[in-house]
This record gives structure tokens, C-alpha cells and sequence, in this order.
């Protein structure tokens, strides 16, 4: 019982914490690539990478706050240029492979011991180097919050002032896809998943809409990366190809094409996989399954789910049946 | 636009006959110069390695009537559409470098504009709008939302502006009014909250047709509409191309059976190995000797396999010709 308790303070803990968050942040990115146009992105955490980067190095060069996230969102757009001008008057799976190597040319560079005294090499940037600014904005106060089952500092790493402004920007970006989503523009959008050429006959600049859904999934995951360095530290390895395998896993459980279903797909990742941890260690004799191995198996349960998930009911968990958006052109 | 849409083919409307007067004078040979010519097509050419599919070095298509575009199967009409519509690029289209010479270049005007070398979108932009063969329905939007994105002066399809619906709603209201008439003329109405996938196959084609004149197109391209399409409905197809013309509209359509075109079409231009080989008002062009040439070859009426009729005279006439072709060629 004890333990189960654990399990579950632990599950509600990672599941108002700022990483699961940037997670869901940079599924909604994800979600105008993917859910909406029909791009498949397969390096939305290079564009985490660029967005973390530019903002750490930006702080620690002494800019103010608003303008190392400028830089950041600036740094975002040109890299979703340089992917797509080449790639999006092809076939939708070139620009899978050029963003997955993309992607990983990032964190190589971002890791090379060429560039330690900047981007801190394969060791990073410890949070405390780029955290100062933010920390000082916070009118939480000093002291140590209790709400319900969650107990946290208000201000510190992890405390309550990264928890609620992590929250309010999912909260906004989710207003934002709402709103654009339902308006003419994002039609458009909807129409050149399903055909490009269907949408090219009618008179649209495919190539153009494509481009600003590229960038604005893409500056998007830039904030995503942003909120998920701020209360840890800046490793271009925690950013890697597993990382868009996370997003892509919550973006397809939640349910691609919908406002929330990026929100609640990062939620329940993170919740299956604690869940499944908890119950292996509480309930499978050591000698069998360690601890080390409890973590491992829950990462195949996952693997199983997507893939249960995928085939049983390819619309996630809040999509819409007859829009369901596996399908990629 | 009424809904009473002329369901018989033989009706003759005082806009057809006046179409039909437009082109009475032009004298029935390949490439003839029009009264007023809408779009004026040169030097089109398109080689796949060694094939020459496409080989047009003038053809011009009458304002404010229905021509019809046949040929047999491989003839090039599709490919000779693409090339036009701005979705494939002539193999003579002028080069910066290496390019044909300035006088044989591809060149194609459309209503006054330039419109060889601009792209499928601009060309629908200016006007020239296109259905494909195969159906391009946008199948997981609503047959609403696909007539929607038919439309053109939406400022909501603006990223900037579509985060505020008041700037876009108005247009919106409208657009959705002269959607459901449309429908409502293609009988679709009562259809309109469907996924556009769910429609039959005919269906597909209305909705296709319809989308296409969401955008008042000055000329609509219909690439087999009647393809795949059962009888009844065929008659009902042709019934709305002619109103389309009698509703000021100018029809250039693709068709592989000459039957199906002979009632409808003002004037047929038949294309074959790539070429124009006759054109000319419908009435006539079926009896032109190139034509039948081109699909039931020059001895259709010769049974060849009957050896009592092979008689000497007709084996030396057979001869004489195929000495007299080879020496041509």
C-alpha cells in the first residue's frame, strides 16, 4: 500500500511537472506538422535543441530575458527555413529524412568539444548559468506551497513559478491552435494533408502554407525547449531522436488534430510509464525484474501501447473517428 | 444559378446556339485560328527520355464555348492538361541557359496574361481552374469545408488575420451561402456535413466540379469527368458542363469516348500520338479520315482475317499502300 502510494504521488507529480509540459508543447508544434498539414517532422527535438541553445547562450551572454526568447524564436524560423526551402516542394518524406538527420547534425554540433566554452560540449549548461533571469521575475515569494497532493517550493528549480508559467504558455498555445485552427488558414491546412494538388488547383500557394506550418510547429518546439531546459540543465543529449519519439508517442495517443489531444497524450506517456514502474517494483520479486529493469519494461509497455494504439484506434484518445489523421501524403 | 438543371442533352439552349454560330466560319483544320480566342497554346512539347507524349505547336480555344479534347487512350490529353493547367512543365519551356530558340519556346496565353511558365497556382489564380481524373475530393473535410476552400478573397486564409474570426466571418457568411447554392444546383445539399471520402464515386466528381467553381473560374478544365461515371448520372454531368457554358463560362474537357462529347461540345479537337491531328465542330470531326485513323487505324472496315475477301486486287492495293507509307516515312 505504502508503495502504491509512492506510485501514485509520483505519477501526480510528473504529471503537473514543467517537463511534461514542454513535452506537450512541443507536441502541439508537432501537431500543425503532423496532425494538421500532414509534414512529417521526425526532428521536432532539434528544434527543441535550437530553441534551448540559443536561449541559454543568450543569458549567458547577458541579454535580458525577452530577447534571448526573441533570439530563440528567430533561431527556430531559420531553421525551419533551411529545412524547408529545399524539402517541401518534394514528396512529404523527404523532409522526414532531412529533418531527422537535421536534428541530429544539432545535437552533434551542440555536444562537439569544439564549442565547449560555449555550448558546455557533451557535459552542457547547468541550469543555475541561465536560470537567474527567470527565477527573478517570479512574485511567488520565498516561501513553500502545499495544494492538494502536491508540495513545492514556490520559487526554486521545480517550484511552483516553473510549474504555472509552463502550464499558462500549454494553456495559450492551446488557445492560439484553437483559433487558428478553425479559421480559413488552417483549412487550407486541413485541405493540403489530404491532397497538395487538389489545394494547388484552387488557387493556394501550397508551398507557402507549408512553409508557415514549418515554422510555427517549429518555433513552438523551440518553446517547448526552452521550458524544458529552464528547471534542469541543458544537455544536447536529452534532446535526441528518443526524445521526438516521446513527442510523436504522445501526439498519437492523445490524438493528432485535436487541441488537447497533445496536452493529454503527454500526461498520460508520462503517467503509463510511472505507473508501470510502480507496479513492476512493487509487485515483481527483485530476482525477476530489478530496478534498473522496472524502467526498461516500462519503455516496452509504452512501445506496445503506441502500437495498440495505432492499430485499434488510430484516432488516439480524443480525435475525431472520421478525421482520423494517420495517413500521410 | 437556377437548380433546375437541363437534364437531357438534346435540349438546345439559345447560349449554345450561339456558341456553336461563334465558331461556324473557322475552317476545320488542326491549329486553326479562332475568332476570340481565350487561351492561345505554342510549341508545347514534353519528352519522357526518348517519348515525345506532347508534341502541340498550336492550338487555340474559343471563348464562351464547350470544346471538347479527345483522342484515344495514351493520345497525351492528360499530360497536354497538366502542361497548360501549369502542374508539369513543357520540355520547351524557355531555359536561361541552353534553352529552345526565343521563336520556338513554349509559350501559352491565357485571357490577356502570360500564364506558361507561372505555376499550377497562379494559373488558377487567373482564372483557369482544373478537375482531375481521378477524383481529388479532400475526403476527411466536409463536403462543405471542401467547397469552402474552393473559394478565393478569404483574408482569413492570412495567418495574421485568421487568429481574429471578426476580420474573416463576414467573408466566411458569404462563402458558405454560395456554397450551399452550389450544392444545392449539384444535389449535394443534404450531404454537406458528410466527410467528402464518404461520397460515391459520381459524387466525388460533382463535389469536384462544384469546388471548382466556388472561385467564379473564367475557364474550367474538366479532365475526364465522365470517367467511372454510371449512365444516369453521365447524363446529368453533361447537363451541368452545358449550363456551365450557358452561364458565360468557357469549357475545355478531356474525354476519350467521341460519343459522349457529340452532343455536348461546340467544337472537338481530337489529338493523337501527342498531336493535334484534326479539329473541328462535333457534328463533322467524328467523319474526318484522321480521326477515324486515329482510333480504329485506316482498315478498320477491311476484315483482314477473312481470307475468301483477300482477293489479289485487294492484296496489291494493301501492298501499294504499305510501300507508299513506308516511303513516307
Amino acid at each position: 500500500m505504502d508503495q502504491f502510494l509512492t506510485t501514485l504521488t509520483s505519477i501526480l507529480n510528473s504529471a503537473i511537472s514543467p517537463q511534461t509540459a514542454a513535452l506537450a508543447i512541443a507536441a502541439i508544434g508537432l501537431n500543425i506538422h503532423f496532425g494538421y498539414t500532414g509534414l512529417l517532422n521526425f526532428g521536432q527535438a532539434g528544434f527543441m535543441l535550437i530553441g534551448a541553445y540559443a536561449f541559454a547562450i543568450s543569458i549567458i551572454g547577458g541579454l535580458p530575458i525577452v530577447l534571448a526568447v526573441l533570439i530563440a524564436l528567430v533561431a527556430a524560423t531559420i531553421f525551419a527555413l533551411i529545412l524547408g526551402i529545399p524539402t517541401l516542394k518534394l514528396r512529404g518524406d523527404y523532409l522526414a529524412i532531412v529533418t531527422l538527420s537535421a536534428a541530429e547534425i544539432v545535437r552533434m554540433v551542440g555536444r562537439s568539444s569544439l564549442l565547449t566554452n560555449v555550448t558546455g560540449g557533451s557535459n552542457g549548461i547547468t541550469g543555475n548559468e541561465y536560470r537567474g533571469p527567470f527565477t527573478d521575475l517570479s512574485f511567488f515569494g520565498d516561501g513553500h506551497i502545499d495544494f492538494g497532493p502536491w508540495s513545492y517550493d514556490a520559487t526554486g528549480s521545480n517550484g511552483w513559478w516553473f510549474i504555472a508559467t509552463a502550464w499558462l504558455v500549454v494553456a495559450l498555445l492551446c488557445l492560439f491552435v484553437w483559433a487558428i485552427m478553425r479559421s480559413p488558414w488552417g483549412r487550407v491546412l486541413r485541405g493540403i494533408r489530404e491532397d497538395e494538388d487538389a489545394v494547388r488547383a484552387l488557387g493556394k500557394n501550397v508551398y507557402s502554407y507549408k512553409m508557415q506550418a514549418l515554422i510555427l510547429g517549429g518555433v513552438i518546439g523551440a518553446i517547448a525547449g526552452i521550458v524544458y531546459i529552464l528547471p534542469a540543465s541543458l544537455q544536447a543529449d536529452s534532446m535526441g531522436r528518443s526524445m521526438t519519439y516521446f513527442i510523436f508517442t504522445a501526439l498519437l495517443l492523445g490524438g493528432a488534430a485535436t487541441v488537447f489531444g497533445p496536452v493529454l497524450g503527454a500526461i498520460v506517456f508520462f503517467a503509463i510509464r510511472l505507473f508501470v514502474q510502480g507496479v513492476a517494483g512493487q509487485f515483481v520479486p527483485s530476482n525477476i525484474m530489478n530496478g534498473q529493469q522496472t524502467e526498461q519494461f516500462a519503455w516496452i509497455v509504452i512501445g506496445i501501447t503506441l502500437m495498440l494504439v495505432v492499430i485499434f484506434r488510430p484516432q488516439g484518445i480524443l480525435g475525431n473517428k472520421k478525421e482520423l489523421s494517420f495517413d500521410v501524403k | 444559378m437556377s437548380s433546375d438543371v437541363p437534364t437531357t442533352t438534346s435540349t438546345i439552349t439559345a447560349a449554345g446556339a450561339a456558341a456553336k454560330a461563334s465558331v461556324a466560319g473557322v475552317s476545320p483544320t488542326p491549329g486553326v485560328a479562332k475568332p476570340d480566342p481565350i487561351l492561345t497554346v505554342d510549341h508545347v512539347t514534353r519528352r519522357f527520355g526518348g517519348m515525345t507524349a506532347v508534341d502541340v505547336q498550336h492550338l487555340e480555344v474559343q471563348r464562351g464555348i464547350i470544346t471538347a479534347l479527345i483522342g484515344p487512350n495514351g493520345a497525351g490529353k492528360t499530360t497536354f492538361f497538366n502542361l497548360i493547367t501549369g502542374f508539369d512543365k513543357p520540355s520547351s519551356a524557355p531555359k536561361l541557359i541552353g534553352g529552345p530558340k526565343a521563336g520556338e519556346a513554349a509559350k501559352s496565353s491565357f485571357n490577356g496574361n502570360e500564364v506558361g511558365n507561372i505555376g499550377a497556382t497562379k494559373v488558377a489564380k487567373k482564372g483557369m481552374v482544373r478537375t482531375f481524373q481521378l477524383t481529388k475530393a479532400l475526403s476527411k473535410l466536409t463536403v462543405l469545408e471542401n467547397m469552402r476552400l474552393g473559394a478565393k478573397d478569404q483574408p482569413g486564409e492570412n495567418l495574421l488575420v485568421a487568429i481574429v474570426k471578426p476580420l474573416w466571418a463576414k467573408r466566411e457568411a458569404e462563402i458558405t451561402a454560395k456554397a450551399e447554392e452550389l450544392l444545392a444546383r449539384f444535389k449535394l445539399l443534404e450531404k454537406k456535413d458528410d466527410m467528402a471520402g464518404s461520397l460515391s464515386g459520381g459524387q466525388k466528381k460533382l463535389l469536384e466540379m462544384a469546388r471548382a467553381l466556388m472561385s467564379d473560374p473564367v475557364m474550367i478544365m474538366l479532365d475526364e469527368p465522365m470517367a467511372g461515371v454510371n449512365p444516369a448520372l453521365t447524363q446529368s454531368l453533361l447537363g451541368h458542363i452545358q449550363a456551365l457554358r450557358d452561364d458565360g463560362m468557357t469549357v475545355l474537357f478531356v474525354e476519350h469516348d467521341m460519343h459522349m462529347v457529340r452532343h455536348i461540345s461546340d467544337w472537338v479537337v481530337v489529338m493523337a500520338e501527342g498531336k493535334v491531328v484534326a479539329e473541328g465542330p462535333s457534328g463533322t470531326v467524328m467523319d474526318d479520315p484522321a480521326v477515324i485513323d486515329a482510333y480504329l487505324g485506316a482498315h478498320h472496315n477491311t476484315d483482314l482475317g477473312d481470307d475468301s475477301l483477300l482477293t489479289d486486287e485487294v492484296a496489291e492495293e494493301l501492298a501499294a499502300e504499305v510501300t507508299a507509307e513506308e516511303g513516307k516515312a
